[in-house]
C-alpha cells in the first residue's frame, strides 16, 4: 500500500477489485479500518468524515461490479461473492498474516457483508459496525415468485446484474444469526458487532436481538473498537 | 454435422452430437450440443452440477431414436462453456433462458432434468410455466439438509470450518489447474464420487468432459468451483414448487443414495405431486437413472411426453 489516494488492485477469482487506500494511521500500529460501501455506490476517495478520528489507517473496497472494480459478464452476484471480495480485502490489510485484525465499517449493502466477514473470519475482525445504507434491506426472506430476466451489457459501473441480484438475494434472519453465533464464538470480543443504523429491517432485527451484539452510535462503536 | 474425434473413448450406444455450436449470453459463450434431426420438435435436456451435457452422449441419442431434437448445453464454467468471473443460481436460470429463446423462441417444450438442471428447471416451469409442455425431473428433487446430530457448540465450529475452506479456496483459485492424470486415472477419481458407473463410461466423460495438455489430462471444468459451499438457500425450497406446476410432470428417482444426489428419501417426494404428475422409483438405482437404465428411462420419457408433433 503506498500514499493516502492511492488504489491497490486485488485479484478474486477472476476479478479485480480495487482498494482504495484513503488515510495512513495516526497511531502506528493501530489496526485498519475497513469501510464497505451500499449496492449501487462505490467507495470514498476521502476519509469520510465520521472515520477521521479512527486511529489506524483507513480503506475502502469497491465491490465486484462497482466503482473501479471488474464488471463481470452475466451476472451472477450473491452476498457471498461479496463476502469473499471482503475476504480478498482482509488478505491484503493483514498481509496474510492470520494473527492480525482488522475493524470492518458497512454502509447499506456493506452492513450485510460487514456482518458476515465478522462471522466468517471472526478472529480477524475486530469489531463490524452495522450502518445505514442502500441495499441495507435486501430481499425476502424464503422462497419468492420472482423470474429471471437478461439485462443489457454494460460498461460502466455500477453493474446492472448486481443492482438486480443483490436487491434481491435472500436474507432469512436466521441465517443472519449465524453469522452472530460464528463471530462470538471466534472473536477475541464479548461484544464484536455493533449495530448503529436507524432502519432494521428483519435480518438486521434479528441480528440486534442477538447476544453479543451492541446498540450503540456510529462514533461509539469506532471508539469502542479503536482500541 | 460435428464428427467424434479420435480421442474420444467409444462406448457401445454413445454418439457424438450431430450439432455443435455457442449461444452468446452477456458475452458468454455457452456450449449448446445437439442430437437427432434439427428439423424434429426440440427437447431440452439439462445437465446437473459438476456434469456437462455429454453426459447425456448415450440418453440423448435414444431420445432423439424416438424422433426429438434433442438439445443440451454446459452450464456456465462446466463441459465447452466459457469460465465467467462469478456464478450464480440466477446466472444459470438466465443462461438455461437464452438457450431455450434460441432453440424455440416463442413455443413451449418438454425439458428433461438431471439433479441441478432437475431442480432448476423445476423453479423455471414455477416462474415461467409457458416454456414447458412437460417436465421430467430425474433425481433432481432437493429435501433437508442432512444435518448432523451434534451439539450446537460443535454445529457452529463444523460451519465456521466450511466458511473458512471456502474463503481459503477463493483466496487460491486465481491461476488453479484441475489436477492432471491419465484417462484412467481421472475415470478413477470420478468413479469414487459415481460408484456405480462402469469404467468404460468414465473413460469416455474424461475424454469429452477432459482436454489433453502437456502433462496429462484435466477435467474441462472451471477449477474455482468447489463441492459444498454455503448460503441463504434451503434444499426443500425446490419441493415447495412442485405441487403448483400446472404441466404434466414425471419425476424418476433412484432409490440407491449416492454422494453426488440429494440425499431425498424418494417417499418423502411423493405428497408434494402436482395434479397432473407422477413419480417413478427405481429399485437398485442410483442417482444417474439415466446412465444407469438408459433403456428403462428413455421408455419412461416417451410414454410420458408421448409421440412428437
Amino acid at each position: 500500500m503506498t500514499g493516502p489516494g492511492s488504489v491497490s488492485m486485488l485479484r478474486h477469482g477472476k476479478v479485480d477489485l480495487a482498494l482504495h487506500h484513503l488515510r495512513d494511521a495516526i497511531d502506528p500500529g493501530a489496526r485498519p479500518l475497513l469501510i464497505l460501501h451500499g449496492l449501487g455506490e462505490a467507495a470514498p476517495t476521502s476519509t469520510p468524515r465520521w472515520a477521521e478520528g479512527w486511529p489506524g489507517p483507513v480503506e475502502a473496497l469497491d465491490f465486484t461490479g462497482h466503482g473501479a472494480s471488474t464488471i463481470p459478464r452475466g451476472g451472477g452476484y450473491t452476498a457471498e461473492l461479496l463476502l469473499g471480495d471482503a475476504d480478498a480485502a482482509l488478505a491484503a490489510l493483514t498481509d496474510g498474516d492470520e494473527t492480525r485484525s482488522i475493524t470492518v465499517a458497512g454502509r447499506g449493502l456493506g452492513a450485510y457483508i460487514a456482518l458476515q466477514i465478522a462471522g466468517a473470519r471472526a478472529s480477524q475482525i475486530h469489531g463490524a459496525v452495522l450502518v445505514d445504507g442502500p441495499g441495507l434491506a435486501g430481499g425476502p426472506t424464503g422462497p419468492t415468485s420472482q423470474s429471471f430476466f437478461s439485462l443489457p451489457s454494460t460498461a460502466s459501473t455500477p453493474d446492472p446484474y448486481a443492482l438486480v441480484e443483490l436487491g434481491r438475494d435472500l436474507r432469512p434472519p436466521d441465517y443472519a444469526t449465524l453469522f452472530v453465533r460464528l463471530a462470538l464464538a471466534g472473536s477475541d470480543l464479548d461484544e464484536p458487532i455493533a449495530v448503529a443504523s436507524v432502519f432494521r429491517p428483519e435480518w438486521l432485527e434479528a441480528v440486534a436481538r442477538e447476544h453479543g451484539v451492541l446498540d450503540l452510535t456510529l462514533a461509539e462503536a469506532l471508539e469502542l473498537y479503536a482500541t | 454435422m460435428t464428427t467424434a474425434p479420435a480421442h474420444e473413448h467409444p462406448v457401445p450406444g454413445a454418439e457424438h452430437p450431430a450439432r455443435q455450436y455457442h449461444v452468446d449470453v452477456n458475452g458468454l459463450r455457452i456450449a449448446v450440443h445437439e442430437w437427432g434431426d434439427e428439423a424434429a420438435p426440440p427437447l431440452v435436456v439439462v445437465h446437473g452440477g459438476f456434469d456437462f451435457a455429454r453426459t447425456y452422449d448415450i440418453f440423448a441419442p435414444k431420445l432423439a431414436a424416438g424422433g426429438w431434437r434433442v438439445v443440451g448445453w454446459d452450464q456456465r464454467g462446466h463441459g465447452d462453456s466459457e469460465h465467467p468471473e462469478l456464478y450464480s443460481w440466477d446466472a444459470d436460470m438466465r443462461d438455461a433462458l437464452a438457450v431455450f429463446d434460441h432453440v424455440s423462441p416463442g413455443r413451449p417444450m418438454p425439458v428433461v432434468g438431471h439433479s441441478k438442471g432437475g431442480a432448476m428447471m423445476t423453479q423455471l416451469a414455477d416462474a415461467q410455466p409457458f416454456r414447458f409442455t412437460h417436465l421430467v425431473n430425474m433425481d433432481g428433487i432437493p429435501f433437508n439438509r442432512r444435518i448432523p446430530d451434534v451439539a450446537e457448540h460443535e454445529r457452529t465450529k463444523m460451519v465456521a470450518t466450511e466458511i473458512a475452506g471456502w474463503l481459503d479456496h477463493r483466496r487460491s483459485t486465481a491461476g488453479a489447474r484441475r489436477k492432471p492424470g491419465t484417462i484412467e486415472e481421472l475415470a478413477a477419481r470420478r468413479g469414487r464420487m459415481n460408484p456405480r458407473l462402469d469404467v468404460e463410461w468414465l473413460k469416455r466423460l474424461v475424454t469429452v468432459g477432459g482436454f489433453e495438455s502437456d502433462d496429462g489430462w484435466r477435467w474441462k471444468i472451471d477449477p474455482s468451483m468447489r463441492f459444498g459451499g454455503f448460503g441463504p438457500w434451503r434444499p426443500e425450497w425446490t419441493l415447495m414448487r412442485l405441487p403448483g406446476l400446472p404441466m404434466p410432470f414425471l419425476g424418476i428417482l433412484g432409490r440407491e443414495m449416492e454422494e453426488m444426489g440429494w440425499g431425498t428419501p424418494p417417499e418423502k417426494v411423493l405428497p408434494f405431486m402436482p395434479l397432473d404428475g407422477r413419480c417413478e422409483i427405481l429399485d437398485e438405482v442410483g442417482h444417474f437413472v439415466h446412465i444407469e437404465q438408459p433403456d428403462l428411462v428413455s421408455e419412461l420419457v416417451f410414454d410420458f411426453v408421448g409421440a412428437p408433433s
